[in-house]
């Protein structure tokens, strides 16, 4: 594949409250009040699709936020409590027209016959631009809100072990047959099951609705789904990455895959690895996008955005860490960087704003225009659908197919 | 003294997945698609009401171990729609039917708090509960509740998720960008409960809702369904549409709230009722006979004659005689994933008495079926139903209604147009919303003041 201009790459917002940094909350802009009202996310989604950007992602979790990954930090100087990102993610669709809403669920305690459903849902309520972020949680005290599993107790070093990686394997299995599930259920009715045949009485061709009878360790679904095979047929499911078995699932399992590389030789390396996963699993001819994650603090010169960062880190009393790569600089570095990322065969970026009050204006009215100058980002939209703006083509219903084949 | 004149409660139930619903008809649209569900929504809104309502079902129906064909087949997930109608819409309710049994309380506790947030205090919960192992067949948890649990474990859900919703109080957040205190309580939402049916702890993870709780609607008609509304519900999803069945309806279950130390004004009773307007009331009825065909084909007719005679009738002609075999009676019912068939509870003498009905007014089974069936509830025209609605409400046989128009999602617009000023023209009616939560639509207390007043007293 060649081309004079650089290929377009993709960009994605991932909203979480008031941003990233855990003091973001308390900048000017901040809003912290509001973060319970739909106005808020209303105004951030509309900021968002203002510049023109792929998707929009909305954190979530069974639990309060917390600094620790396995328990609760008791901690009140930073922002706790948030709504549900699936009824985020509704409430916003009627309000825009083309950015895509990509709301996180969790797989581990909830069902995946509702989510399928909420999901299909949300394709519908936006005419065609819903996905889903995949996220498990191995929580024990998350675990311990539902009462039906117990956990023991866990951390990010601890996974690191052999027993950590068997359990997280076993997780990451469940979270696997849960998407097969809710992928089955999407496809569970064909596209043209709805006859309305006014002669027969029939509303529905039932040879068109499917059983999708799938037994896994963790559950069994029936099916077919109460919902119909929603807009964009399968909507976009997406999942974060960090090593080789959830590599192994973004590979296995979705259209897209968020990594964190912290340099080019550390994205060229994770790209091969799902790459070669990919293949693997029999997906080399399917489109896979593999999005590199950042958080963001954008300004007009570097040394702002570097005293903004160390600011609200002496506001929240220690650095700011995360999974991802910092970047604190001006729209024309990151778009440099976001370029240079982009030819180790990452396909598009998912912005973590610092300060989503500040870093996302800066996304769409800085970065942006700078990639546009430079051709590699969109002017305008050009598709209705989610999958449309990801260059993915509506898949055939396997289930059609399926009919397809056996009477040919 | 004569009694003040009662204001009525009016709400709208989407068209739904039976055969009430006409699909075949020119006008009707689309069941599925956003656009109705706005439609629908905008109209109720336009004209008022209270509340717009959407029932739920978790597994396609079935009969004779097949999918039913014969219905609108398919639907949304009842929070996403609410959520997405809450964009749409400023004032009106919100109410979803939800299960207790294929769903946890944590999680239902945090979609409902979310919506109520969302809506800014428009979110009610139609409580159902269910056993059967049909529907579990789609969930982890299977269908392992016994039927005699299900009352037990619907009450307990409920219990749960209200500890869920008080786990916070409202005044939490700080969110002080000086000081840097965001939560006032490092606490905050902190819950435990240990009953037969939920073991859980922790802290739940919504700030309280505008509503505090989201209005609570339960829909059981048994003895235990009724002592559940009394103790645990703000209103009731009733079925008793006609005048004396509403009236013993609305004095037995508002008679039972003094011993949960309720007033009577904090449980509504809401009947479905469906309608049909004509310019005049012979025009209705007409047309009201012509919907009733429409709803029973003879396909139709023959599966409903199935719900009784559980078996496979199909070689019988609905235009033709009732058959002369007897029901069979055995436990295994052909039909699953519909509630309404275990009303028959003596098929063998439901029988008799449709063959003897039949033979002495020479029906088919088409016309048995429509006329055994219900009638709709309020058929005239717009002054008599007005009339009949008022008369209903003012003489204690319901609170308002919650209609179920056959037209999806225009069969509400004339219900909006015509019906509608005559009952504010009647002063029965609000010609503005008083506030903005489905709470003050329906002058229920904020769970806060119940509280406060039981502290008081």
């Amino acid at each position: 594949m060649s081309s004079t201009s650089p290929s377009p790459l993709h960009l994605a917002v991932a909203l979480d409250g008031t941003g990233w940094h855990p003091a973001s909350w308390r900048e000017p802009v901040a809003r912290p009040r509001d973060l319970f009202t739909a106005s808020y996310w209303a105004d951030q989604v509309a900021e968002a699709e203002r510049g023109l950007l792929d998707f929009v992602t909305f954190e979530d979790g069974l639990g309060l936020q917390s600094s620790h990954y396995g328990e609760l930090d008791g901690r009140t100087d930073q922002v706790r409590g948030r709504l549900d990102a699936v009824l985020i993610a509704a409430r916003i669709a009627p309000l825009t027209s083309h950015i895509g809403l990509v709301p996180t669920v969790v797989s581990t305690h909830t069902e995946p016959f509702h989510i399928s459903k909420a999901i299909a849902t949300l394709d519908y309520v936006s005419t065609g631009r819903a996905g889903v972020r995949v996220q498990l949680s191995a929580r024990p005290h998350e675990a311990d809100h539902f009462g039906r599993r117990t956990f023991e107790p866990i951390s990010l070093e601890s996974l690191r072990s052999e027993a950590g990686q068997e359990r997280l394997a076993e997780h990451f299995d469940e979270a696997a047959d849960y998407i097969e599930v809710v992928r089955r259920l999407w496809d569970s009715w064909e596209d043209d099951a709805e006859i309305r045949d006014v002669a027969t009485g029939r509303f529905v061709d039932r040879d068109k609705l499917h059983y999708i009878d799938f037994e896994g360790r963790h559950f069994s679904v029936k099916g077919p789904s109460i919902t119909p095979r929603p807009p964009q047929g399968q909507p976009v499911v997406s999942s974060l990455a960090h090593q080789t078995i959830p590599y192994r699932l973004v590979a296995r399992a979705t259209d897209i895959g968020y990594v964190t590389p912290h340099d080019t030789e550390e994205a060229r390396a994770i790209v091969a690895e799902i790459r070669a996963e990919q293949e693997a699993a029999g997906r080399a001819d399917e489109p896979l996008h593999i999005f590199g994650d950042l958080v963001v603090f954008l300004d007009d010169d570097e040394a702002t955005a570097v005293a903004r960062r160390e600011r609200l880190d002496g506001l929240a009393g220690e650095p700011y860490t995360s999974d991802a790569r910092i970047f604190a600089g001006t729209p024309a570095q990151l778009a440099d960087l976001l370029q240079e990322l982009q030819s180790t065969g990452l396909t598009g970026f998912r912005l973590r704003p610092a300060v989503a009050g500040h870093d996302l204006p800066a996304i769409t009215q800085g970065l942006v225009p700078e990639l546009q100058r430079r051709d590699a980002f969109r002017r305008a939209y050009e598709a209705d659908t989610l999958r449309g703006l990801l260059g993915l083509a509506r898949p055939a219903n396997r289930y059609a197919a399926a009919a397809a084949a056996a009477t040919a | 003294m004569s009694k003040p004149l009662k204001q009525i409660h009016l709400a709208a139930h989407f068209p739904g997945v039976n055969n009430t619903t006409v699909w075949s008809d020119p006008a009707a649209g689309s069941h599925i698609e956003f656009s109705s569900f706005a439609h629908f929504a905008k109209t109720a809104e336009r004209a008022k009401f209270d509340f717009l309502f959407l029932a739920e079902g978790l597994r396609l129906r079935e009969q004779g171990g097949k999918i039913y064909d014969l219905d609108v087949v398919g639907r949304p997930d009842t929070f996403t729609i609410l959520a997405a109608l809450a964009a749409v819409t400023e004032h009106l309710g919100l109410t979803g039917t939800i299960n207790s049994t294929f769903n946890e309380p944590y999680e239902v506790a945090r979609q409902f708090a979310s919506l109520d947030h969302l809506s800014d205090g428009r979110a009610a919960w139609n409580v159902v509960t269910s056993w059967d192992a049909f529907t579990g067949e789609n969930f982890r948890r299977g269908g392992f509740l016994p039927q005699d649990e299900r009352y037990s474990r619907a009450k307990e859900f409920l219990a749960t998720t209200n500890e869920l919703f008080d786990s916070w109080h409202g005044d939490e957040i700080l969110a002080d960008q000086s000081t840097g205190t965001f939560l006032r309580d490092a606490k905050a939402g902190a819950f435990v409960h240990q009953g037969q049916h939920f073991d859980i702890h922790g802290q739940f993870n919504v700030p309280r809702s505008p509503q505090g709780r989201p209005v609570i609607f339960q829909a059981g008609d048994s003895d235990e369904g009724r002592e559940f509304a009394a103790s645990s519900a703000d209103a009731i999803f009733s079925r008793y549409s006609t005048l004396d069945q509403g009236q013993a309806f609305y004095t037995d279950v508002k008679s039972r709230l003094a011993k949960y130390g309720r007033r009577s004004d904090q449980l509504l009773i809401l009947p479905a009722a469906t309608f049909v307007l004509g310019d005049t009331d012979a025009e209705a009825e007409d047309l009201a006979k012509e919907v009733r065909r429409q709803q029973v084909s003879g396909a139709t007719a023959i599966k409903h004659l199935e719900f009784v005679w559980n078996r496979d009738l199909s070689s019988y002609d609905p235009d033709g005689p009732l058959p002369d075999i007897d029901p069979d009676v055995s436990d295994n019912h052909i039909s699953k994933g519909r509630a309404q068939v275990r009303m028959y509870r003596d098929p063998l003498a439901t029988a008799r008495e449709w063959r003897e009905l039949a033979a002495a007014n020479k029906w088919s089974i088409r016309d048995l079926v429509i006329e055994t069936g219900n009638r709709q509830a309020f058929i005239g025209s717009p002054s008599t139903v007005a009339k009949t609605i008022n008369d209903f409400v003012q003489a204690d046989a319901s609170d308002g209604f919650i209609l179920v128009p056959h037209i999806t999602p225009s069969g509400l617009d004339p219900f909006a147009d015509k019906v509608v000023p005559l009952l504010q023209e009647q002063g029965v009616f609000r010609t503005e919303y008083e506030g903005p939560t489905l709470r003050d639509h329906l002058g229920l207390t904020h769970p806060d003041e119940v509280r406060d007043e039981r502290a008081a007293s």
